[in-house]
């Protein structure tokens, strides 16, 4: 049985993919967003082992919360580094009738993502920038990996809702939102758009690993600046 | 039997004999729409509430009690009639003769009511002091006949909380019966009981209830009167909507003018009341916006009722709660919902008037509920954080169609099941006494069994079990014994005539015992089992202090290794319990409620094996301790879902609070999300769930600043208080709560 890293499970996921979700935090990132909230789980040594089948075992123990739209959700860290383990685990939960949903960058598309894909319901895709420049220097990645994935998701008919983080002062103009409707409305697969305030509660995570929170100085969006970002992509 | 006043109803046997069940059933008209159909507030409404307002405004003012009548031993007589607001009231009658001005009752002990009066400033008069100088109280007989060994436990505080010096409460009488029979009626019936007692022999069982129905029937006389006084006669059936209500009320009335019971329940009237309505809306006489203004008047006077207590009772509780606790929807067992349009006018309550602690609205969940309800529940949730939940599919089988909730979790058929209240006994006090042989280090007593202190320098799992099921066999005969002495004397000195007029006058019995600290318990065996736990012993050789080395499975995480263990707690305590007979046949029934008094017994208890340091509060319930839970809160949910409610038929609750935005991004996924947690949490058998949605900054601030948030209202323990009226220490309490966040 295939097993994996996992950094933590939250039994009451209700942000990431439609309805309540069960959520699996992989341990493992190949990116360094400096605006990342999940710091503790970069490191791909960290975590806990899990089989695929243990990590089933959990979210079937959730299953009666589920309703009709919810199910499981694998977040991170990144869950595309553990590609073979995260198929597992789909396909374990598509036998047992349950809903899957990857919530990834999506900076990384071989044929072992590809087959996850294969058992994927729904992808949450974070676009974190709509230029190359940002992601090259706030990501570690290049913008065009990101749209290849979305290109491939796009020609596999697997539902899509794209997120971004909006952080003030970064990527919180008009023009860039524009861009990302602009992204987003030449591949109908995409049918959400959901725009994420930046949040800096995580401040703790970096102060306990004694590193820094690159982003750590910006502001925090207020409800004003999101309902009017809101309003463009409506 | 034939009345005008039932015309346009469907006839059944519920004419022939006492039977509001059967006229429900009968009569009803489930409703499965949404609640668009609702009224809001008419400005007579509005204008009363705002008197009503500024009223609990003076009262927090003057420290909690507006006014106290010191002359007059309350009771269904002996006040003139007390108004709000006379020409703009819909629905009359008052505790007193002036609104929130307390009565004084000393029937379950002069002391208490003496002790009352002085707190606030007040002498309890001369007048009721020598009435009651030579009349013996439920407390003076309590005394009279307890033992040594109960007056140890109850000083050392392994069992408190205990009804020995006010009245008992949980007890539902019918009240619905006087609106639909009319109180002849029931006199009548009364009568006719106590003519077939002679049938039989005598025995002192028989003797009891001979006596009991004498009382009963003059209470029925007293209630006549007392509505008299307003100006209504209540001997025939209501006529009316508004008179169903009425009568309802002054029903109610009678109850807590006679009684000051910790816990005065209602019951389950708002489909009751939905018959009335619809027939008067049906015949014209009566609008939308008129029943929803009955409702809320009538609801405006449950608000309003009071108490009065020591201001110790206020500090274990919270506020001076009366648990007037209606229970809304729920399924029939012929498969019809039992929700209505009335069930949405009392939720609508909480926007016509505002959030509100009181009545306790209790939501008889069941995953059959129409849809449209179930979303209506989870919104005013979520607005209101007022509303409780507890699951009609695990009651319904055993109770009936036609039961309610006394207090916060107590479920009992109405006017034909009755219980024998009896607080709560200290079960991680009780570990910790077992582990020193017999002695209380927290109060310095020696009780139980006594035995040397267990030795070695590690705990061992099985020598902890084997010795601790030795005291709880020793505590729960006990316990019994001494709720014995407690019920034989209330029903003696303190006899609840008007509640129990209101019963069939055969009733079922529970005897209703309860447990605290069940997670600090099962804690700390899982300590002792999985982790290593070194007692660390006092000068005298006493256990006081625990070193626990390693990690262990922790209650509340979904882990079968601990969760069972606090299954198996409350199973072998009631099976034990089971083994002294009870008072009256009584059936045992066990609870895991502990209301705000977690705090109390965390106090009186010292550290535990599980890490809980002297004194730190326990959680409330059958909740897990605070901030053990590492998988969120559906894990938490399904570990408190395994305490089977078989054991614990007296209730299991357990308080749920989350931030709006770990509920969902928006009104609409928060209130779908909440539906499909209930859902989820009640199929697997679970009893009950208290919701707060609200962000821990608001109760900061509203600790710091009380006045900008005077009707902040939190669901606690089975119940809901008004966030001002806790203690500073409970407020802490409370903050310092797992609050399930976005992750």
């Amino acid at each position: 049985m295939i097993s994996g890293r996992i950094h933590s499970f939250q039994s009451l996921g209700t942000v990431d993919g439609p309805g309540v979700r069960f959520v699996v935090f992989f341990q493992g990132c190949n990116l360094r967003c400096k605006c990342c909230h999940n710091p503790d789980s970069w490191d791909c040594n960290g975590g806990e082992l899990y089989s695929a089948d243990e990590v089933v075992a959990k979210a079937l123990r959730f299953k009666g919360y589920f309703g009709d739209k919810g199910g499981i959700t694998l977040s991170g860290g990144e869950p595309l580094l553990q590609s073979d383990f995260a198929a597992e685990i789909f396909r374990l939960c598509k036998k047992e009738g349950i809903n899957t949903c990857l919530d990834t960058s999506g900076s990384i598309l071989n044929d072992s993502v590809k087959e996850l894909l294969s058992v994927c319901d729904r992808v949450l895709l974070d676009i974190k920038y709509t230029d190359s420049e940002s992601y090259r220097q706030n990501v570690g990645c290049e913008l065009e990996a990101v749209i290849e994935f979305l290109d491939y998701l796009n020609a596999k008919k697997i539902p899509v809702t794209v997120r971004q983080v909006i952080i003030p002062t970064v990527n919180d103009s008009r023009e860039n939102i524009l861009k990302l409707k602009e992204i987003v409305s030449a591949r109908p697969v995409v049918d959400k758009i959901e725009l994420l305030p930046f949040r800096k509660i995580c401040q703790v995570k970096y102060d306990n690993m004694s590193i820094p929170f690159p982003f750590g100085s910006l502001p925090e969006p207020d409800a004003k600046m999101m309902a009017e970002l809101n309003e463009i992509i409506k | 039997m034939e009345h005008k006043n039932w015309n346009g109803f469907v006839k059944n046997t519920w004419q022939d004999e006492i039977n509001v069940r059967d006229f429900i059933q009968s009569n009803y008209t489930e409703y499965l729409g949404d609640s668009s159909f609702l009224s809001g507030a008419t400005e007579r409404t509005d204008a009363l509430m705002e008197k009503v307002r500024a009223l609990f405004a003076e009262e927090r003012k003057r420290g909690g009690v507006l006014d106290i009548d010191t002359e007059t031993v309350s009771s269904l007589t002996a006040y003139a009639p007390g108004y709000i607001d006379k020409d703009n009231e819909i629905i009359v009658g008052m505790q007193t003769d002036s609104p929130l001005r307390r009565g004084v009752n000393p029937f379950g002990g002069i002391r208490m009511a003496r002790q009352a009066c002085e707190a606030y400033g007040y002498k309890l008069s001369d007048k009721i002091e020598k009435e009651f100088e030579f009349r013996t109280t439920h407390n003076d007989g309590v005394f009279r006949a307890y033992t040594d060994e109960m007056r140890a436990a109850r000083k050392s505080h392994v069992i408190t909380g205990l009804p020995d010096a006010y009245g008992r409460g949980r007890i539902i009488g019918d009240y619905r019966r006087v609106a639909l029979y009319g109180v002849d009626r029931l006199i009548e019936e009364k009568k006719k009981d106590k003519k077939n007692l002679a049938n039989g022999d005598f025995s002192e069982e028989t003797v009891r209830l001979s006596e009991e129905l004498h009382k009963q029937i003059s209470f029925l006389g007293y209630l006549k009167e007392m509505a008299a006084m307003y100006g209504f006669d209540i001997s025939e059936p209501a006529s009316n909507a508004r008179e169903a209500i009425q009568w309802t009320y002054f029903a109610y009335l009678g109850a807590i003018k006679e009684q000051n019971g910790a816990a005065m329940s209602l019951g389950r009237v708002s489909t009751f009341f939905d018959i009335y309505f619809e027939r008067d809306i049906k015949a014209g006489i009566l609008t939308e916006e008129g029943a929803q203004e009955l409702m809320d008047d009538f609801v405006i006077k449950l608000r309003i009722a009071r108490h009065l207590r020591t201001p110790e009772y206020n500090e274990l509780f919270g506020g001076d709660p009366m648990w007037i606790t209606e229970a809304v929807g729920g399924m029939g067992k012929d498969g019809r919902t039992l929700v209505t349009k009335s069930s949405f006018r009392m939720l609508n309550t909480l926007y016509t008037l505002g959030s509100s602690p009181e009545p306790n609205i209790t939501i008889l969940w069941s995953t059959s509920l129409p849809e449209n309800f179930k979303r209506f529940c989870a919104k005013v949730s979520a607005d209101t954080d007022s509303i409780q939940y507890e699951n009609d599919d695990v009651m319904r089988p055993l109770h009936g169609d036609d039961y309610a909730i006394a207090c916060c979790v107590s479920a009992m058929e109405i006017g034909k099941q009755m219980q024998f209240f009896g607080a709560r006994c200290n079960l991680a006090k009780l570990l910790l006494i077992a582990l020193n042989g017999g002695y209380d280090t927290s109060s310095g007593i020696h009780i139980g069994p006594q035995m040397e202190v267990i030795n070695g320098d590690t705990l061992d799992y099985y020598v902890v079990i084997e010795r601790f099921n030795v005291y709880i066999n020793w505590l729960a005969r006990l316990y019994v014994n001494t709720m014995n002495v407690i019920h034989f004397m209330h029903d003696k000195y303190a006899y609840e005539k008007t509640q129990m007029a209101l019963h069939d006058t055969n009733v079922t019995r529970f005897m209703a015992f309860g447990i605290a600290g069940l997670s600090v318990v099962a804690d700390s065996l899982s300590a002792i089992k999985f982790a290593a736990v070194h007692p660390i012993k006092n000068d005298e050789g006493f256990i006081t202090e625990f070193d626990t080395v390693g990690d262990f499975p922790k209650y509340g995480n979904d882990d079968d290794r601990v969760d069972f263990m606090a299954r198996d707690i409350a199973h072998t305590f009631i099976s034990e319990l089971r083994k002294t007979p009870t008072y009256r046949n009584a059936i045992h029934t066990l609870s895991v409620l502990t209301i705000t008094s977690n705090v109390a017994y965390g106090k009186h208890t010292a550290a535990t094996p599980d890490g809980r340091k002297n004194a730190e509060p326990f959680a409330p319930g059958a909740n897990p301790m605070h901030n053990r839970e590492e998988n969120g809160a559906l894990a938490s949910l399904n570990s408190v879902s395994k305490i089977c409610y078989a054991d614990c038929r007296d209730g299991i609750s357990n308080t749920f609070s989350i931030t709006p935005d770990a509920l969902g991004k928006n009104e609409d996924e928060r209130i779908s999300n909440l539906v499909t947690v209930l859902d989820g949490y009640f199929s697997r058998k679970a009893h009950h769930l208290n919701v707060n949605v609200l962000n821990r900054e608001t109760l900061i601030k509203a600790y710091e600043n009380p006045d900008d948030y005077p009707n902040l209202t939190i669901r606690v323990s089975g119940y809901a208080v008004n966030f001002n009226k806790l203690s500073r220490e409970q407020q802490r309490e409370v903050i310092s709560r797992t609050f399930h966040e976005r992750v």
